[in-house]
C-alpha cells in the first residue's frame, strides 16, 4: 500500500465530504425524492417516457448518492454485497423467467399474449414483469459497479 | 456541444475533462428532447451525464487527475481521424433529410407499431411496447450486458472483497 503512487489530492473527495452538513442535510430530503421518482419512472413507463432502464439507473443514484456522502461502510450496511448479487440475477431470471413462463403456456419465448386470457391484458402483465426485471438488474449493477469501484478506493 | 467538444480534447485536468463529458451528455439530450425523442433522451440524461460522471470520478479516485502531457503530433492519427471524420461526413449526404416522411425508417416496421400497438399491447407509450414486447428479445440481450459487465467488474477488481466474503462464509460453516 505504501509503494501506491503519491496523488495529487492527499485526500479522495468523498472524505471530504463526510464533514458537510449542508449536504448531508439535503442529500436526506433527496433521497426519498429520488428512491419515489425512480419508481414513478419504472411504473409509469408504460404511460409516459421511461421505463426499467431509466428507474433503475435512478434508484442507484440514490444508493450512489448515500455511499459518496455517508461512507462506504454505511452504505453497506443498507446493501449488503449478498443483496445486490442476488437482486443482480433476480432481475435477469425474472425477464428470462417470463420468456419461459410464456413458452410453457403455449406461445414462443417472450410473447407475453398468452400470460392471460385477454391478449392485451397479458401483454400488460408481460410487460410490467420485464420492465421490472430490467430496473432491477440495472439498479444493482449500478451499485455493485459503482461499490467494486469505491471499496478499491478505500 | 462542439465548445463541449474541443474543451474535451484539450484540457489536460481529467477531473474538468469529466465535468465535460457530463455536460456534453446533458447537451445530446436535450437534442433529444428538441427531436422528440424523449426516452431517448430520459436515458441519456441518467446514464450518460449521471452514472457515466459518477463512475468515471470513482476511476479517477483510483489513478491521477492530470494526464500525462504529450505534445507529439502523431500524424498518422490525424490522417486516420480525418479520413473517417470525412467518410462519415460524406455518408450523411446520403441520408434522408430529418422529418422526411419518405425516409425508408418511416415504411419499415414503424407504420404497423403505430397503427396495431395499441390494440396488440394496449401501450399508449409506443417506445415502451416496441421496447419490452417487439423486441422484448433484443431487451433481454442488452439486460444481459449489463448484468455480464456488473459480474465482470465484481471478477475483475472486487477480488478483495470476495476474499473476505468466503472467508467469512467459511468460518460461519465450521461455527
Amino acid at each position: 500500500m505504501a509503494k501506491k503512487v503519491v496523488r495529487k489530492r492527499p485526500e479522495p473527495p468523498r472524505r471530504e465530504m463526510e464533514h458537510t452538513s449542508i449536504l448531508r442535510v439535503t442529500s436526506k430530503l433527496l433521497i426519498p425524492m429520488i428512491l419515489l421518482f425512480a419508481l414513478y419512472v419504472q411504473f409509469h413507463g408504460d404511460f409516459g417516457p421511461g421505463g426499467g432502464f431509466q428507474a433503475g439507473v435512478i434508484f442507484a443514484s440514490a444508493f450512489i448518492l448515500y455511499a459518496m456522502l455517508f461512507g462506504m461502510s454505511a452504505a453497506r450496511k443498507v446493501v449488503p454485497a449478498w443483496v445486490t448479487r442476488i437482486g443482480l440475477a433476480t432481475g435477469l431470471l425474472l425477464y428470462a423467467g417470463v420468456g419461459v413462463v410464456g413458452m410453457f403456456k403455449g406461445g414462443n419465448y417472450l410473447n407475453y399474449s398468452v400470460l392471460a386470457h385477454d391478449p392485451v391484458h397479458g401483454q400488460h402483465i408481460g410487460i410490467t414483469l420485464i420492465e421490472f426485471g430490467v430496473g432491477t438488474t440495472v439498479c444493482f449493477a449500478m451499485i455493485t459497479i459503482f461499490f467494486v469501484y469505491a471499496n478499491r478506493n478505500s | 456541444m462542439a465548445v463541449a467538444a474541443i474543451a474535451l480534447v484539450r484540457l489536460r485536468n481529467l477531473f474538468a475533462v469529466v465535468m465535460f463529458s457530463g455536460i456534453y451528455s446533458l447537451l445530446a439530450a436535450v437534442l433529444y428532447v428538441v427531436m422528440d425523442a424523449v426516452d431517448v433522451a430520459f436515458t441519456e440524461a441518467a446514464v450518460g451525464a449521471g452514472i457515466a460522471t459518477v463512475l468515471m470520478l470513482g476511476t479517477l479516485a483510483l489513478t491521477t487527475e492530470k494526464s500525462e502531457q504529450s505534445h507529439k503530433l502523431s500524424l498518422s492519427s490525424l490522417a486516420v481521424v480525418t479520413i473517417t471524420g470525412a467518410a462519415l461526413m460524406y455518408a450523411t449526404l446520403d441520408m434522408p433529410r430529418y422529418g422526411e416522411t419518405t425516409a425508408p425508417i418511416h415504411h419499415h416496421v414503424a407504420p404497423r407499431y403505430i397503427e396495431k400497438s395499441k390494440k396488440e399491447v394496449g401501450m399508449p407509450n409506443i417506445v415502451t411496447s416496441v421496447l419490452a414486447s417487439y423486441r422484448g428479445f433484443d431487451t433481454l440481450g442488452e439486460v444481459t450486458v449489463i448484468f455480464t459487465a456488473a459480474v465482470g467488474v465484481m471478477a475483475l477488481i472486487g477480488r478483495r472483497r470476495e476474499k473476505k466474503k468466503s472467508r467469512k462464509k467459511s468460518k460461519k460453516a465450521a461455527a
